[in-house]
């Protein structure tokens, strides 16, 4: 997540050239009002992805007695962690962690001390950058909740959501975005494939097998109740996505224009991938399939999106859309896992998949930006599983921990009377539908 | 008097009453329901995983005749529900003891 170096660099030697002309002191920073009208823009759209976008997607995939809880704790999620990013996440992400600092920020900015309507970072306001990285962070948790959708307890849920945004997601997102240790080992995440979907596919993983099958997984049927508004959520992610991955450049340059195109390219290529390979291995090409190769694609192009060229985003869409195939509708099936709406056959698979392809299409010859000097394609690729593995571990044992002390307090699950009467009615005593 | 009882494919249902208005019928009710026959279900696939679905929509359409309409109903509802496909669906007659038109209290053949 950073301008561009060609575009600091372009910047910092019109800034000198200029200098003596203008009598200007050393370079400071100074508001771009180009870049701070696209990043209001992708900030929008990142929230908006969540909700409405995510909420849609998974509540149309869960029974009809409850869609409402699934779109309870997107929207819960999405006020929760607005705060307490704000209270601590922010700070820890975002700031000088003194001794710490490979780890974990600091708490200079907790209850944002000292960002007003002038402090600037970069060329774009403070405000605008904290708010746009808060919908990331809102973002994340909101992915796990499809892991263990129909059957967790609210209080649990929020519990959980809240400590793992501060144990797991501030930390990882400093390691990468915050100047931390993956910073320094030249990992590439350019928008959040190891930060946002690795981090919460795993998570969800984990989740999933700690509080179990549903009721009656895998022989009752459990169709998704209604698909047009699991379509209406991925088109919206889709577009949303544009905030995401283009907003990651925090400029409205050319980096920010490729991070638009590969985005498009990949997504499509995805959705296309899986939609055939379903076409090919089930006989017929299904809606739900189309909408979660292109899911599958965003996902896996996010590392990717601003370092790769047109034909890295080909095949780092065709690679996801295989993939996150086999491992949503094989995978699952033979390892015997109830990740109800795959969160760690979309995200983590798609995740790591991009992380991994992320460092083959950086490179020129594939028309990437290219590598950093004297960084081969095989040692970068070798940077980014190490990437991959210390966020995929990291979470795993966090999340672990963190699930086994609220099952032993609070308790993780509803009662089985509750889950066969829906989380709506039990827990928020409301129906989705009243027809 | 005889209740009829038709199970037919829903895209059928205006036909159905088309001709049943046709040959006299006054009042006919109509509800969605489901089931399976000869027919049996049909397979749905998400993400992979596969579901029987055993109980197929249909529509009931039950109708109050009096003795001498009924070949006539019969001939109508097999006339207008028949694609000729199996699924079609089928048709039950059962004796009805009596009928009330509420509003008047008429009752009988006369409340039909």
């Amino acid at each position: 997540m950073h301008k561009s170096t060609s575009h600091l660099q372009a910047t910092v030697f019109a800034v000198a050239a200029l200098s003596p002309v203008l009598g200007l002191a050393d370079e400071t920073p100074t508001l771009d009002s180009g870049d701070t009208a696209w990043m209001l823009t992708s900030t929008a759209l990142v929230l908006f992805m969540t909700i409405p976008g995510l909420a849609l997607f998974y509540a149309g995939m869960v029974r009809s007695k409850n869609v409402l809880s699934v779109l309870m704790q997107c929207f819960a999620i999405t006020a929760m962690v607005t705060i307490l990013w704000v209270v601590a996440g922010y700070s820890m992400a975002f700031t000088d962690g003194g001794t710490l600092h490979a780890w974990v920020g600091g708490l200079d900015k907790a209850f944002l001390a000292g960002i007003t309507a002038d402090t600037l970072s970069g060329s774009i306001p403070e405000t605008v950058f904290m708010t746009f990285q808060m919908t990331f962070a809102i973002i994340t948790p909101a992915l796990i909740v499809g892991a263990f959708a129909e059957r967790m307890k609210f209080s649990a849920l929020l519990w959980f959501m809240g400590l793992w945004l501060l144990v797991v997601y501030a930390p990882v997102a400093h390691w990468v975005w915050g100047g931390g240790w993956l910073a320094d080992k030249g990992v590439l995440d350019f928008a959040g494939g190891t930060v946002v979907h690795i981090n919460a596919g795993i998570a969800g993983l984990v989740a999933a097998l700690m509080l179990g099958k549903r009721k009656g997984f895998p022989t009752t049927a459990m169709p998704p109740h209604n698909l047009a508004f699991t379509v209406v959520g991925a088109s919206m992610l889709w577009v949303g996505w544009f905030g995401f991955n283009a907003g990651s450049e925090l400029a409205a340059d050319g980096t920010a224009g490729m991070a638009m195109a590969v985005t498009q390219i990949a997504t499509a290529m995805a959705a296309l991938t899986w939609m055939f390979a379903e076409w090919i291995s089930h006989s017929k090409p299904s809606v739900l399939g189309i909408a979660s190769g292109a899911v599958a694609g965003l996902v896996a192009i996010t590392p990717a999106s601003g370092t790769a060229g047109p034909m890295g985003a080909l095949l780092i869409g065709l690679a996801a859309g295989l993939l996150c195939f086999l491992a949503a509708t094989k995978l699952k099936r033979a390892m015997g896992y109830d990740d109800s709406l795959d969160v760690f056959g979309v995200h983590a698979v798609g995740g790591i998949v991009g992380a991994i392809l992320t460092g083959v299409c950086a490179d020129a010859s594939l028309g990437g930006v290219g590598l950093a000097e004297g960084v081969s394609i095989s040692a970068q690729v070798v940077t980014q599983i190490v990437g991959v593995a210390a966020t995929a571990i990291y979470t795993a044992v966090a999340s672990y921990i963190l699930l086994k002390v609220l099952d032993l307090t609070l308790g993780l699950r509803v009662d089985e009377e509750q889950e066969t009467a829906g989380l709506d009615i039990a827990l928020h005593d409301e129906r989705g539908y009243s027809l | 008097m005889k209740l009829v009882m038709a199970i037919i494919k829903p895209p059928k249902l205006d036909s159905v009453r088309e001709a049943l208005s046709k040959v006299g019928v006054q009042g006919v009710t109509a509800t969605e329901v489901r089931g399976f026959g000869r027919q049996k279900g049909h397979t749905e696939l998400y993400r992979g995983a596969e579901y029987v679905v055993d109980f197929l929509p249909k529509i009931k359409v039950e109708a109050a005749v009096s003795d001498e309409l009924l070949d006539k109903v019969l001939e109508a509802i097999r006339g207008a529900a028949n694609i000729g496909k199996i699924g079609d669906g089928k048709i039950f007659v059962g004796e009805l003891q009596d009928a009330v038109r509420i509003r008047t209290g008429e009752a009988g053949p006369d409340a039909l």
